[in-house]
């Protein structure tokens, strides 16, 4: 069984930090686990963690009057979940809900911005990092909202 | 070049508004078709259009045929019931290079009704399946009721020896699958990039996205191939309306290499 630090070394989403780095991330991370269905936060509620999906799906989702639950998106594993926790008003934005049954990474956005603050390396190097993921949602998201197969005609 | 008797022997809907017909030659059948190619479908009275081969390579002078119900012709071919007769000409146009993926990993990325031009070199590949490495599909729909093939996917997905990914556009709260576009898919993908081959079919706006994204990866440009849609009239090259930069799509494609297409591709208004 992997350690919870090899896990965190060997995520892209962390390549190429220091060792003491990775030591000051990893002293904020916890393994957690959730079961189909259970709910990992809500929508509105304060954002003070993100995940490193290891093992499962997790989907946000958004309640739309008259439709129910909608899921905007899953995320798989190595795929982070989360990036409230770094902008305030650091709220949840949708409702991250497990699949199937789910294995992640959490880590403390509280304790996290702690760090980032005593230490604006760190904290310049994970705003690159999250700016990344933030640009890669925003790239599919964009992707999604083109409705591109609506008019492709085989 | 006149086009050849078939009749519909069967019609499966897949979606609300496509359909998969399957027709026989009532005499003399077109040559075989390869994983790829298309044929100009005739509706008698309505017109012609072009829609890919989607049958496995196996069933011989049975054409297989999936379209969306878009325009007129579509429509007049979706209609049609088994027993109707339809006009064949073809098969048009060049085949996936199912032999360049000989003993390496292939990735096949399907967006919406991308999956029927691809469905036949599934079938190909599987059909030889030790000649390959991993074997991966990875394909997006705008949601789960507009999914084609199902069947298919399911069963390739059953298998130990093929990776099949789906993810959807939207979806309600009873999809347990992935839900976003389906370049995501690509990055965790189990193939290797500097051993693979990619075959990609889709709206040309995602085809870009996952050549982006499959390039990222370390799939060398010219190991990633795409299959073009046009206009096509006369489907043998002779009145341009396929035309793309300096090459008809009817004639020298649909596939192609990525990197021989690519330049067209960021032309605007081609």
């Amino acid at each position: 069984m992997r350690t919870l630090d090899a896990v965190i070394t060997d995520s892209p989403v962390f390549e190429g930090l220091t060792q003491e780095q990775l030591e000051l991330i990893g002293g904020c991370a916890s393994n957690v686990g959730f079961e189909a269905g259970e709910r990992l936060f809500r929508e509105g509620d304060r954002a003070d963690a993100f995940f490193l999906v290891r093992h499962g799906l997790v989907s946000l989702e958004a309640y739309v009057p008259n439709r129910g639950p909608i899921t905007v998106e899953t995320i798989g594993p190595g795929e982070i979940v989360g990036w409230s926790w770094l902008v305030p008003p650091y709220m949840w934005h949708f409702t991250g809900r497990a699949v199937d049954d789910v294995r992640a990474v959490q880590f403390d956005g509280a304790c996290l911005r702690r760090k980032c603050d005593d230490d604006p390396v760190l904290g310049y190097e994970l705003l690159t990092r999250f700016a990344l993921v933030l640009v890669d949602r925003l790239q599919a998201t964009r992707l999604q909202l083109m409705d591109v197969y609506g008019d492709n005609v085989g | 070049m006149a086009p050849l008797p078939y009749v519909v022997a069967r019609k499966r809907r897949e979606t609300r508004d496509v359909w998969t017909l399957e027709l026989e030659p009532v005499d003399e059948a077109i040559e075989q078709i390869r994983p790829g190619q298309f044929t100009m479908l005739y509706r008698f009275g309505v017109g012609e259009a072009p829609i890919s081969s989607s049958g496995d390579p196996e069933l011989g002078f049975r054409l297989v045929h999936t379209m969306r119900e878009a325009g007129q012709v579509t429509r007049g071919l979706c209609a049609a019931k088994p027993g109707d007769l339809v006009g064949v000409r073809g098969p048009f146009g060049n085949a996936w290079p199912v032999d360049t993926a000989r003993g390496k990993d292939v990735v096949f990325v399907a967006g919406g009704i991308g999956l029927p031009p691809l469905r036949g070199a599934v079938y190909d590949v599987l059909a030889h399946r030790n000649g390959f490495g991993r074997v991966v599909l990875l394909y997006g729909g705008r949601s789960p009721g507009e999914l084609v093939f199902r069947s298919d996917v399911e069963r390739w997905r059953s298998r130990l020896d093929v990776d099949v990914e789906v993810t959807v556009d939207t979806a309600g709260h009873d999809w347990r699958g992935n839900v976003g576009v389906v370049t995501k898919l690509i990055p965790r993908a189990p193939f290797d990039p500097a051993n693979a081959v990619a075959f990609v079919v889709g709206p040309e706006i995602m085809m870009r996205f996952a050549a982006a994204a499959l390039i990222e990866r370390g799939l060398p440009q010219e190991s990633l191939w795409i299959s073009m849609e046009r206009t096509m009239r006369c489907g043998v090259g002779l009145c341009g309306h396929c035309q793309l930069g300096p090459t008809l799509i009817c004639r020298d494609g649909p596939v192609y290499r990525w990197d021989e297409m690519r330049p067209w591709l960021e032309v605007a208004a081609l």
